[in-house]
């Protein structure tokens, strides 16, 4: 169990973590989501005591991390594949870990041989790739078979046998009692690991919620209909008593009625339609929504003719 | 790459009613647990410093500057060059002094590059004890440096001594053996500090070879001037005179001896590692 309490970090004049309160429990997945420079790696860095928070406070099973005598062994965590020195090798990187806590070294053979890296355990980490790498790191992680496990977007550069191999791993850790935590951007992929989602933007707590209550409120299904005579159907529908939304690019959106009831209102009315297609709102869109407000990069699309470049240079 | 095992193959030897147990109190390790020690951390660091490559290039360096100019040094002059009541001892001394920069640089990278690499996150995400990793990595690398510059000197010395001949005291050669390999010891663990100040590789390796050479070449400057105060203490105390000191050598008179050129390095680099220990435990990662 982790427990994050009025958490709020500030470099210089950016408050990168903002009052943040949450708890990550033990036997699930939580996903933690926000937007590029929300902070996650940052509260991440804060629960391993690496960075000093400016208020608040992380608990560990109720101890703070630097009271952990042997670390690894409760807390393994994976935060940036590129944290070891690139001159050593992959099994001298992880028998350094072992032995500052005491971990007997036949582990390192065993960890290297679940991420499968055996084969390259003598190589120099300096020649690996982006995914070997993350996999050294989540050796590391499990070094001390610990109860708690931290990852800071371990999907980052592995391929999708890996990316599977990383959910089953996560799940698998969790169902055996243990406690997961692990960042992400993307919401799609939460939405197949996590039980559990803390969603933050800016620094600030945006949602805590169970996955499936997050599901639940946000993939809003409804029908599409569009159709020639859009005034007639509107009509139509408005005396069946269903509410109707205008949508854009002259479609209707109806909520919580079946497409064959709504199909078959339009034949009795002799409608034409032109669609009438059952949709889901993605989780995606859902988080995006979510964030919104609080998206500190935004990318610029390219301006369209008539802006920007376009038009100044058309005054010259 | 070989394909990843499964997961559960590698914690599918927890036992059946131990694994309903857990589903109330969260994951037990069959990883058998003890507390983590100072001595976890020495072992840990040793396993960091040899497996490092730069750790093999700068011991070797500075063994082949002691050793390689000792010999010439040897080769070059005949016994009947040694001034009478000079030991051949002393001619150890160029070749020391040179070879201090790659210790220096072995003792700043020892922490910089955990540093540079990110490898430092790693290091106390494993051992938050901030002064225990650092008092562990200067142990080791203090440790280190003291044997190999013990075997660098005594090897440098038997050379000179058999070769150019001359008569030399018990006191001497322990000065030129022992004292200097703790006097290089102190400097590599000075710098290892000024690294853990400044965690930049680059910066803290110049702003040593300042430290060893800026004094001297400042003095000589000094030569000029009506400053003589300022330019004889700068002789007196800079490290290549404090190193000369061993060797029963000594740019100005009255200049300190062994004991005191000792003293002072240590002092120095209890200082500055004493505030390596008390800034790091302030500073983010
Ligand atoms: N050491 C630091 N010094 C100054 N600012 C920092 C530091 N670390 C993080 N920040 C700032 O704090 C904010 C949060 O950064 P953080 O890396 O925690 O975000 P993140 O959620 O992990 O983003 P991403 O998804 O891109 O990894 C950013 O705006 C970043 O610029
Ligand atoms: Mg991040």
């Amino acid at each position: 169990m982790i427990e994050v309490a009025g958490l709020s970090k500030r470099y210089g004049q950016k408050l990168a973590v903002d009052d943040l309160t949450f708890q990550v429990r033990p036997g699930i997945v939580t996903g933690f989501l926000g937007p590029n420079g929300a902070g996650k790696s940052t509260t991440m860095r804060m629960m391993l005591d690496l960075d000093r928070p400016t208020a608040g406070a992380v608990r560990i099973d109720g101890k703070r991390y630097t009271d952990l005598k042997d670390p690894l062994t409760y807390v393994g965590a994976l935060l940036d594949a590129k944290a070891l020195h690139g001159g050593r090798s992959a099994y001298n990187h992880l028998l350094c870990l072992a032995q500052s806590n005491g971990i007997p070294a036949s582990r390192v053979g065993e960890v290297l041989d679940t991420v499968g890296l055996t084969a390259v355990a003598k190589k120099r980490s300096k020649g690996f790739s982006l995914g070997m790498g993350q996999r050294l790191g989540i050796a590391g992680a499990l070094l001390g078979d610990p109860q708690i496990l931290m990852f800071d977007e371990p999907v980052n550069g592995l391929d999708p046998e890996g990316i599977h191999w990383i959910r089953n791993l996560m799940k698998s850790l969790a169902a055996q009692g243990r406690t997961v935590f692990v960042s992400s951007h993307l919401m799609s992929e939460m939405a197949l690991t996590a039980d559990h989602l803390v969603v933050i933007g800016q620094g600030r707590l945006l949602a805590d919620t169970s996955m499936a209550d997050f599901i639940r409120t946000n993939s809003r299904s409804y029908v599409r209909l569009r159709s020639p005579q859009q005034e007639r159907l509107r009509d139509v529908l408005h005396q069946a008593g269903i509410t109707v939304v205008t949508a854009g690019n002259g479609t209707l959106e109806v909520d919580g009625v079946a497409s064959e009831q709504l199909g078959e209102l339009a034949a009795q009315h002799q409608l034409v339609l032109h669609e009438l297609s059952p949709q889901q709102a993605s989780l995606e869109e859902a988080f995006m929504q979510l964030t919104a407000g609080s998206v500190e990069y935004h990318a610029h699309s390219e301006p369209a003719s008539g802006q920007g470049w376009g038009s100044t240079g058309g005054e010259n | 790459m070989t394909t990843p095992s499964t997961p559960q193959a590698q914690y599918g030897s927890v036992s059946a009613p131990e694994q309903q147990w857990q589903a109330q109190t969260g994951y037990v390790s069959p990883v058998p647990l003890r507390r983590a020690t100072l001595k976890d951390a020495l072992a840990s660091e040793w396993t960091k410093i040899r497996s490092v490559r730069s750790t093999l290039w700068n011991f070797a360096v500075m063994l082949a500057l002691v050793l390689g100019i000792g010999t010439l040094i040897a080769l070059a002059l005949s016994r009947r060059d040694m001034p009478p009541g000079e030991s051949a001892v002393a001619l150890g001394f160029v070749g020391v002094l040179l070879g201090i920069m790659p210790v220096m640089t072995l003792g700043v990278m020892t922490i910089s590059s955990e540093y540079g690499t990110g490898m430092i996150r790693t290091t106390l995400t494993a051992c938050p004890s901030r002064a225990r990793v650092l008092g562990a990595k200067a142990i080791v690398f203090a440790a280190l440096t003291f044997v190999v510059t013990l075997v660098a000197t005594t090897l440098v010395s038997a050379v000179l001594l058999f070769s150019l001949g001359g008569r030399t005291t018990g006191a001497l050669w322990g000065w030129a053996t022992v004292g200097v390999s703790a006097y290089v010891a102190l400097i590599g663990l000075f710098a290892l500090a000024v690294g853990a100040l400044l965690r930049h590789s680059a910066g803290a390796i110049t702003l040593m070879i300042g430290f060893v050479l800026l004094p001297l070449v400042l003095a000589l400057f000094l030569a000029a001037s009506p400053m003589h105060g300022l330019q004889d203490f700068l002789l007196e105390y800079s490290i290549p005179s404090q190193l000369g000191v061993f060797y029963g050598t000594s740019m100005v008179q009255g200049a300190p001896g062994g004991w005191e050129a000792l003293g002072i390095m240590g002092g120095l680099t209890a200082v500055f590692l004493g505030l390596a220990f008390f800034v790091q435990d302030r500073r983010d990662v």
